[in-house]
C-alpha cells in the first residue's frame, strides 16, 4: 500500500467506510455542570455500539448556562441507532432512566430534523395525572412532578435520516503508550468538532472487530490483521515495528460533521508525531461494497 | 408597497362592525368594493367610504389611522398579515383570530382577544373586562395564540382560557383567569380578588403574592422550577417583559379544588 507521511507519520491510501444512521439529539441540564454531566454520562452508559448496545451514544458538547433554555449548565447527547423504532425505544428508556431519575434535570429537545421521537410525550405518564403540559413559542414541555420539584421535558425531540455512523482512525504505534497518546490526542480533538461523538469508552477503541467470524452466530470478531499478537501467523496490517493499534470511532449528525472530525484527529496524531504517539494513521473498511460512505485518509491532511 | 391605509375621516356617529376589514377578506377587491364594504350596525348602513380615506396598496398591511372606542371587531377571524391601529379599539378585538398580528397601540374595550386561536394580538394601553373570555352561551374563551396587554386589563381576564398565553403587564381586575381551562396567563402588577376562581387547570402566572385568594387554593411549596426559568426567558426573548417574572424559585398554591384542583397560580417570592 501506498503511503504518504506528514510530519513523520504515514498516512495509508485507504479510507473508512461508514453507514447512514438514525440519529437524534437531546439537551440535558442540571442545577450545576456536575449534575447535568452526570445526567448525560449516566444516560450514554453503555451504549458504545449498535451490535449490543441498540444505541450508539455520547457527549456532543457541553453548553455554558447562556446557551441552554433554562440558564443552567448542560450537554447536548447525540444517539445514533440503526432504525427508527429502535432509536424511539433507547432515546425513550435511557431518558425515562438516567435523566428524569437525575437529581435536578431538564430535557430539550436538541436537533430538529424530518420527523419527531417522543420525549416528555412518552415520559408524562409518570407523572400518573399530575402532570402538566405547556406550550409556548412554537414548543411543547410536559411537566412531571418528581420528589425535588418537577422534571421539565420536551414532548419530542427531532430525528434526522442523515446521519453517519462508523468513520474510525486505526492508530498504529510502537508501543501501547504511545497508542494511547494518540488516541488521546485525537479524542480531544474530535471532542470540539460539533455534531460528531465518539461512543467507545473514552472514544478509543482498542478491540475493533471485522464483519463475522469461524463461530456461528458472531457478527463481529477480532480484526486479526491489526492484532499485533498475530502478526506472524495471519495476513496482517502491520509492520515489524507495529505493537499496538487503538481506533477511533465517530458518528456524525451529517457526513461533512464525520469528515471534520476524522480531520481534526488526524491532525492532531501527526502534530503530536511518531516519537510521542502513533507512527502510522489507517482506517477501517469492508472493501468499499457495505457502506455508502467512504472518507479518504489522503483527502483528510491537514 | 405602501400598506393599505384606512385614515379615520371624523369620529363614527355609530359603533361599527370592523370585522371585514382584515387581510383575507380585502385580498382580491377593487378600491370601489373596498369603499362599499358596509361597516355602520344601524340603518345609516355607513360604508367603508364614508368613514375611511383609503389608500396604499398592501393588502398583507393594514393601517387605521386614528381609532375609536367605536371600532368593534377589529381583526376578528383574521388569518395573516398585519393589522396596526393608531388609537382605541371597541369590543371583540381580534375575537377569534387565527394567525397573524394584531397591533392597538390605545386601549381596547371588552372581549378583546376572545376566544382566539392563533397569532399574536397586542394592545398598548388598556384593555376592558373578559379578556381572551368567551362570549355567553360558548364553552371556551382564548383557545391558542398570544395577547399582551402593556396596560390594565378589567376583570374576568383569561376567563375560561383553554390554551395559548395571555401576559397583562399593568395589573388586572377581579377573578383573573376564572374558570380557566388550561393555558397560561401571566401577569405583572396588582391583581383583584380571587385570581383563578374555579379554574380546572392551567397556570396563572404572577410576580407577586396574590392576596385575596379562593379558599379552594392550597399552599404546594416552592422548589426550584425549571420551567419558570424557561417561562421568563420566552418572554424576554418576545420583548415582552425586560425583567424575568417568576425567577427561580416561584411558589405555588395549587387549585381551584372546589372544580379539579390542578390548576395552579405560580408567583415570584420576595
Amino acid at each position: 500500500m501506498q503511503s504518504l507521511t506528514v510530519n513523520g507519520v504515514a498516512i495509508d491510501d485507504t479510507f473508512a467506510e461508514a453507514f447512514g444512521m438514525r440519529a437524534t439529539a437531546v439537551l440535558i441540564t442540571g442545577p450545576n455542570r456536575k449534575w447535568a454531566r452526570q445526567a448525560a454520562v449516566t444516560m450514554t452508559g453503555f451504549a458504545t455500539s449498535v451490535i449490543g448496545c441498540g444505541c450508539e451514544a455520547a457527549i456532543d458538547v457541553e453548553l455554558s448556562p447562556s446557551q441552554t433554555p433554562d440558564g443552567r449548565p448542560g450537554c447536548r447527547v447525540m444517539l445514533f441507532a440503526v432504525s427508527t423504532d429502535e432509536l424511539q425505544k433507547q432515546v425513550q428508556n435511557r431518558v425515562g432512566q438516567c435523566v428524569l431519575t437525575s437529581p435536578g434535570s431538564a430535557c430539550f429537545a436538541a436537533l430538529k430534523g424530518v420527523a419527531d421521537l417522543k420525549l416528555g410525550a412518552a415520559l408524562r405518564y409518570f407523572g400518573d395525572g399530575w402532570q402538566v403540559s405547556k406550550k409556548f413559542g412554537g414548543r411543547h414541555f410536559w411537566r412531571v412532578p418528581v420528589m425535588d420539584g418537577e422534571f421539565l421535558c420536551e414532548a419530542t425531540t427531532g430525528l434526522t435520516k442523515e446521519a453517519v455512523g462508523g468513520g474510525n482512525l486505526l492508530l498504529v504505534a510502537s508501543s501501547n503508550a504511545g497508542a494511547l497518546a494518540a488516541a488521546e490526542a485525537a479524542v480531544a480533538a474530535i471532542e470540539k468538532v460539533p455534531g460528531a461523538i465518539m461512543p467507545f469508552p473514552g472514544g478509543v477503541v482498542r478491540s475493533g472487530s471485522k464483519v463475522g467470524g469461524k463461530y456461528k452466530g458472531m457478527m463481529a470478531s477480532t480484526n486479526d490483521a491489526f492484532a499485533p499478537t498475530l502478526r506472524g501467523v495471519v495476513k496482517s496490517a502491520l509492520g515489524p515495528q507495529d505493537n499496538a493499534v487503538l481506533e477511533i470511532v465517530i458518528d456524525g449528525e451529517t457526513s461533512e460533521a464525520v469528515a471534520a472530525a476524522m480531520k481534526a484527529g488526524i491532525g492532531a496524531v501527526t502534530a503530536l508525531g511518531p516519537q510521542k504517539g502513533a507512527s502510522r494513521i489507517s482506517a477501517g473498511n469492508y472493501g468499499g461494497k457495505l457502506g455508502k460512505f467512504h472518507y479518504h485518509l489522503k483527502e483528510l491532511l491537514p | 408597497m405602501k400598506p393599505l391605509i384606512f385614515a379615520l375621516r371624523e369620529t363614527p356617529p355609530e359603533r361599527l362592525d370592523l370585522s371585514p376589514l382584515t387581510p383575507e377578506r380585502l385580498a382580491g377587491l377593487s378600491a370601489r368594493e373596498i369603499g362599499e364594504i358596509r361597516l355602520g350596525r344601524s340603518r345609516r348602513a355607513l360604508t367603508v367610504g364614508d368613514l375611511f380615506r383609503v389608500s396604499g396598496e398592501d393588502f398583507e398591511t393594514i393601517v387605521f389611522e386614528g381609532g375609536s372606542k367605536r371600532f368593534d371587531g377589529i381583526g376578528a377571524g383574521m388569518g395573516d398579515g398585519t393589522i396596526l391601529v393608531t388609537g382605541d379599539v371597541g369590543a371583540q378585538a381580534g375575537r377569534k383570530m387565527r394567525g397573524g398580528r394584531l397591533m392597538i397601540e390605545g386601549g381596547a374595550g371588552p372581549h378583546a382577544a376572545s376566544a382566539m386561536r392563533g397569532g399574536r394580538l397586542e394592545i398598548l394601553g388598556d384593555a376592558g373586562d373578559h379578556l381572551g373570555g368567551p362570549l355567553a352561551g360558548e364553552l371556551a374563551g382564548m383557545n391558542g395564540g398570544v395577547v399582551v396587554v402593556r396596560g390594565r386589563a378589567g376583570a374576568y381576564a383569561a376567563d375560561r382560557m383553554r390554551r395559548g398565553v395571555a401576559v397583562v403587564l399593568k395589573g388586572c381586575g377581579d377573578h383573573a383567569g376564572s374558570r380557566m381551562i388550561a393555558g397560561t396567563f401571566a401577569v405583572t402588577g396588582p391583581i383583584g380578588r380571587l385570581p383563578g376562581y374555579m379554574m380546572r387547570r392551567g397556570s396563572i402566572l404572577l410576580d407577586r403574592e396574590p392576596e385575596r385568594l379562593s379558599p379552594g387554593f392550597v399552599e404546594c411549596g416552592a422548589p426550584d422550577s425549571a420551567f419558570a426559568a424557561v417561562f421568563d426567558r420566552y418572554l424576554m426573548a418576545e420583548g415582552v417583559l425586560k425583567r424575568p417574572l417568576l425567577g427561580p424559585r416561584p411558589g405555588k398554591f395549587g387549585g381551584d379544588n372546589a372544580v379539579a384542583g390542578t390548576g395552579e397560580i405560580l408567583f415570584r417570592q420576595g
